[in-house]
């Protein structure tokens, strides 16, 4: 998949919205305290898991911007990061990610029919995200639950062993959720 | 310089004395010819440069007086250094040579057949290793990969297509300018060079990075006649420059300058001043000065490529006005089959197209749609 | 009963929390350690013990220790590769998630032995909730004085973080995890210079794996000595296995390494037999980068023994026709399952998980998985198979970090060995859609030529 930002299709959104509250600061001063004076850079992982949570799931290039502010690095080396781990959202993506694992073992499982499932059940296909915004689908390599495969990632946390029926309920249950935010 | 015991190493049973922390490239390259292996992605001047093209594996044959055993894989001769008593195989290695056509071919797989409209041809790298280390033909046959066009600027065209991701662009950014704006996004067989949100690239010295560049990936957008640089003839000028040395190759035709670049010695590489600096040129000479009268001119440049040291004969003499002599004297006395013969080797390279009508980057698929 | 050094007290209740861990008779080896011994004389034991690295190289732990630059001056650091993302291995997880006390407690002495006050816990991004069980027990532990300063009275200080990667298999390698840990693109370093001399921050560091580290508290508590004896050979105490696959029980199992595959795979204790009563075609016993063998030679060697779930077992024949322990993740398939279509995965994770800095690597990897599509979807042609075994054989050996090989091996030992279920692959595109080949011939008893 490729993910360099489209920036056209993303509504622009301003700057000033990309702040830490003082809360989440404190936070990133601890992370910086991990690591020796003058390493700050060594927090760029963990700070933009922590922008990414903040701001809306995925990481916009003021996001990135402001991180690389927050650590006194250029915005480059943000870009570079961000492009190269799988778990960093280039584009904004539904409320929740269903991201089934396709490797080997769990194909062995049988991962192949629960992902073509998903992608019945929701209307979308690997990489899409349902047009009320509440799901995005999308295949990724192991997580190392081979052993209770077929699984998927669903937030902070793993769904194992996972039947229609499972992902029935999952559906259901992140629908119930979503309504009563509302 | 204090005495430093000299370290005694043997390639190809040619053997040589270096100091130590000398590379078994460098080795290599002071006794010339074939017996320095091609390298890519390796750029003297630039700190932390090579290791990733593979194109220089040797087999090390006997580690040292002290330690003989040999080592068990090839190894990067750009970042392996010269033991006392080594023995190292290059040409002489049937692996190496093997191991050498594999890590051409997948330099080229992705690689477009564009060279007949690459700013590049005539001078690029991968051109020359491809012939000189490739076979005819290709295996592959699927879709070569493709990019979004990303615009760097008025100054620096980048042809994605073309990278071959030796990042030697990103350590010039990182060591000649004050900051870096460009580098290698997403990873794997989808990494590339950009600058993520579009930028232009103007930093002072960012220029530099076209010299690097051993393909054509990233080229001179101010160059007023593209393509065929052996019609155009090399000479030494300088002028008082306040950020740079001034010491640049101009690329003429008549009395028109055409291109400036850096000056570069044998190995394609910027060459070294006399105080051991590097001459590195900055952008106002490289982009803004293109006037016979901006400069001093010293006189015709002799193009050398390769070593001079094992073979005598590297003459080439740049200026004459007949292209192929040119071309065959700018390398070497090698004809090069690529170019001469695009279309024995060239899937996309077909007669019935009008070269001059793509506008460049060039992809495969420009040569399927025939965009105009 | 296999023997318990790790996993014994996994489901004692609370255990996850310092309270119960201690009770049970957790960080004594803390305290052994750190009253008692010397960093020298820890070293001295982890040698004795032959414990090997779990994360897949099998390397000497206690030699590797022996490595470390002592520059005046210049800090040193432990860091504990939790990044597990070869796939079929899910081994550290199960022991982080239930015993983190115990890779603490094995931290804590490690670092003494290496002279680490800050020592990182480098763990897989996805493993979210993971990082926070870890932090819990950081500071459960650090609140009953077995971190912090001045442990135990013993006047060494030692903090543990906890580093959370983002998705990126690759930073499981030793140097890619390093430049991850600085905040950089998992790009491996091109070595020398190595990591026991120019780690992370470019001071002195170790990166070991969590099994390996966890395992450094009973070889504290019971003297290496006592420890090497468990096991065989050079396959000393016990292993943590993380079996999947068509298998009854999939889970996590420690083992001594004097078991036999055949035992593990069908005995009530450990996976139970294959699922849904079908037979054994093939196994890539230790993660998905070793070869994979076909039923026959992996129960029994080419020389006809029978094959044990210990390094040099598994490794016998060579890559002609054995195998390796590898990270310890057991995959296992049934008759029913493809072999292509199963290579063809393997293939696509590493093409996603190259790094794409040598050449080798990031273009072998994107073309072999090309290929393999195409045979799986039934457009193969017969040339496709030693094309394959071309581009493996080139990619082998001639990249910057073990990553290329990691690839180039299961193709290799696919095309070895299941051949002709390729092969049928390119002659019989539509049936091979229809259904699988199946069992063949690949569990066959093999012809074993005798001496003489
Ligand atoms: C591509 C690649 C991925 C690796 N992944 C892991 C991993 O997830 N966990 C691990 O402990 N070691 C992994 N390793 C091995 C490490 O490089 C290193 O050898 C290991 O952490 C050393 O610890 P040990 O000696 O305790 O095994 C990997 C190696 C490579 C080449
Ligand atoms: S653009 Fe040129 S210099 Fe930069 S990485 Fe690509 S090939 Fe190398
Ligand atoms: S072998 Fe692959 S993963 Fe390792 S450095 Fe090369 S491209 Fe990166
Ligand atoms: S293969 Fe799916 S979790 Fe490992
Ligand atoms: S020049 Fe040595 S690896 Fe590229």
């Amino acid at each position: 998949m490729h993910k360099l930002l489209n920036e056209q299709s993303i509504p622009a959104r301003e700057y000033d919205m990309v702040k830490f509250s003082e809360n989440d600061l404190a936070k990133v001063q601890e992370i910086v305290a991990h690591y020796p004076d003058g390493k700050q850079k060594s927090a760029l992982l963990p700070v933009l898991h922590l922008a990414q949570d903040t701001f809306g799931g995925w990481l916009s290039s003021e996001t990135m911007d402001y991180v690389a502010s927050l650590l006194q690095i250029e915005p480059i080396e943000v870009y570079e990061v961000a492009t190269f781990y799988s778990m960093y959202h280039l584009k904004p993506v539904g409320k929740y990610v269903f991201e089934v694992c396709q490797t080997g073992p769990c194909m062995l499982r049988g991962c192949d029919d629960i992902i073509q499932y998903i992608t019945q059940t929701l209307g979308i296909r690997a990489g899409e995200t349902t047009a009320d915004g509440l799901f995005t689908l999308k295949t990724v390599e192991c997580l190392g639950a081979c052993g209770y495969a077929p699984m998927m990632q669903l937030g902070k946390y793993y769904r194992e062993h996972l039947t229609k029926e499972k992902v029935d309920a999952i559906i259901a249950e992140c629908r119930k959720t979503a309504a009563e935010q509302n | 310089m204090s005495e430093q015991p000299l370290l005694t190493v043997t390639i190809d049973n040619i053997t040589v004395q270096v100091p130590a922390g000398t590379s078994i490239l460098q080795a290599a390259r002071k006794i010339g010819g074939d017996v320095a292996p091609p390298a890519m992605c390796v750029y003297s001047k630039l700190e932390g440069s090579g290791g990733k093209c593979r194109t220089c594996l040797v087999e090390v044959s006997k580690g040292s007086e002290k330690d003989p055993r040999p080592m068990p894989k090839l190894v990067a001769s750009c970042r392996t250094n010269v033991m006392d008593g080594m023995e190292v195989k290059n040409i002489t290695s049937p692996r190496v040579t093997d191991a050498r056509a594999g890590v051409v071919e997948f330099l080229l797989i992705n690689h477009p057949l564009d060279c007949p409209i690459c700013d590049q041809a005539g001078e690029c790298h991968l051109q020359d290793l491809s012939y000189e280390h490739g076979k005819e033909g290709t295996r592959y046959e699927f879709q070569r990969r493709t990019f979004k066009q990303h615009d760097l600027g008025p100054y620096i065209q980048l042809h994605m297509t073309r990278c071959i991701l030796c990042y030697r662009c990103v350590y010039t950014a990182d060591q000649l300018t004050n900051k870096r704006e460009h580098g290698i996004l997403d990873r794997g067989d989808h990494s590339e060079i950009a600058t993520l949100i579009e930028k232009s690239l103007e930093n002072n010295f960012i220029g530099n990075v076209i010299d690097v560049c051993p393909v054509g990936a990233l080229t001179d957008k101010t160059f007023r006649f593209k393509n065929r640089v052996w019609f155009l003839k090399p000479e030494n000028a300088h002028r008082e420059c306040p950020d740079c040395c001034g010491k640049v190759t101009l690329w003429n035709r008549g009395d028109e300058v055409f291109r400036v670049t850096a000056r570069k010695d044998e190995w394609g590489e910027v060459e070294s001043l006399a105080d051991g600096s590097t001459a590195w040129i900055c952008n106002t000479c490289r982009f803004e000065k293109k006037k016979s009268s901006d400069w001093v001119i010293e006189g015709p440049r002799k193009i050398s490529r390769h070593s001079v040291i094992s073979q005598g004969h590297y003459e080439g003499k740049v200026g004459t006005t007949v292209p192929t002599e040119i071309f065959s004297a700018v390398h070497g006395g090698r004809n090069p089959k690529l170019l001469m013969d695009i279309h024995s080797v060239s899937e996309v390279n077909r007669p019935e197209i009008q070269l001059s009508q793509i506008a460049g980057p060039s992809t495969g698929n420009d040569f399927t749609t025939g965009k105009d | 009963m296999g023997m318990k050094l790790l996993l014994e007290k996994a489901h004692v209740e609370g255990i996850r929390h310092f309270e119960a861990y201690r009770r049970e008779g957790g960080y004594r080896s803390v305290e052994k350690a750190l009253k008692e011994m010397s960093p020298e004389a820890i070293v001295e034991e982890v040698k004795k013990s032959g414990l090997r690295g779990r994360g897949g190289a099998g390397f000497p732990a206690g030699m590797k220790w022996s490595f470390i630059a002592k520059p005046e001056g210049v800090p040193r650091h432990l860091v504990c590769n939790a990044d597990e993302s070869e796939p079929g291995t899910f081994k550290d997880r199960y022991l982080m998630e239930f015993l983190p006390h115990l890779l603490l407690e094995g931290l804590i002495v490690s670092s003494y032995a290496l002279g680490s006050h800050a020592t990182y816990i480098y763990i897989r991004g996805e493993y979210a909730w993971i990082a926070t069980i870890l932090e819990t027990a950081i500071a459960e532990a650090k609140a009953n004085g077995m971190l912090g300063n001045n442990i135990l009275g013993s006047g060494f200080d030692c903090e543990i973080y906890v580093h959370r990667g983002a998705g990126a298999y690759i930073c499981g390698e030793e140097t890619a995890l390093i430049e991850s840990l600085e905040g950089k693109r998992g790009n491996p370093r091109i070595k020398p210079p190595f990591p026991a001399i120019q780690g992370v921050w470019m001071r002195p560091t170790v990166v070991n794996n969590v099994e390996t580290l966890a395992a450094v508290v009973p070889i504290i508590n019971m003297g290496g000595e006592e420890y090497a004896k468990i096991g065989v050979g050079k396959s000393t105490g016990t292993k943590l296995i993380s079996a999947c696959g068509n298998i009854n029980k999939p889970g996590v199992y420690e083992i001594d390494m004097t078991i036999s595959v055949e035992e593990f795979i069908y005995s009530d204790e450990y996976c139970g037999g294959i699922a849904n009563g079908k037979r054994l075609k093939a196994c890539i016993p230790g993660g998905s980068s070793v070869p994979i063998l076909p039923a026959n030679l992996l129960l029994k060697t080419a020389k006809g023994e029978t094959r044990f779930m210990n390094y040099e077992s598994l490794s016998d024949g060579g890559f002609a026709s054995g195998s390796m322990m590898g990270s310890g993740g057991f995959i296992v398939l049934d008759e029913d399952q493809c072999i292509v279509k199963n290579t063809y995965t393997l293939a696509r994770f590493y093409r996603h998980e190259s790094c794409g800095q040598c050449s080798p690597c990031r273009e072998g990897t994107g073309w072999m998985e090309k290929i393999l599509w195409r045979l799986e979807n039934g457009e193969g042609k017969e040339t496709d198979i030693d094309l394959l075994w071309d581009i493996q054989r080139r990619i082998e050996g001639n990249t910057i970090c073990p990553l290329g090989d990691a690839a180039a091996w299961p193709v290799a030992a696919a095309i070895r060995h299941f051949r002709d279920e390729f092969e049928w692959h390119v002659r019989e595109p539509q049936e091979a859609k229809r259904r699988n080949y199946g069992l063949a011939h690949y569990a066959d008893p093999i012809h074993v030529p005798v001496a003489g």
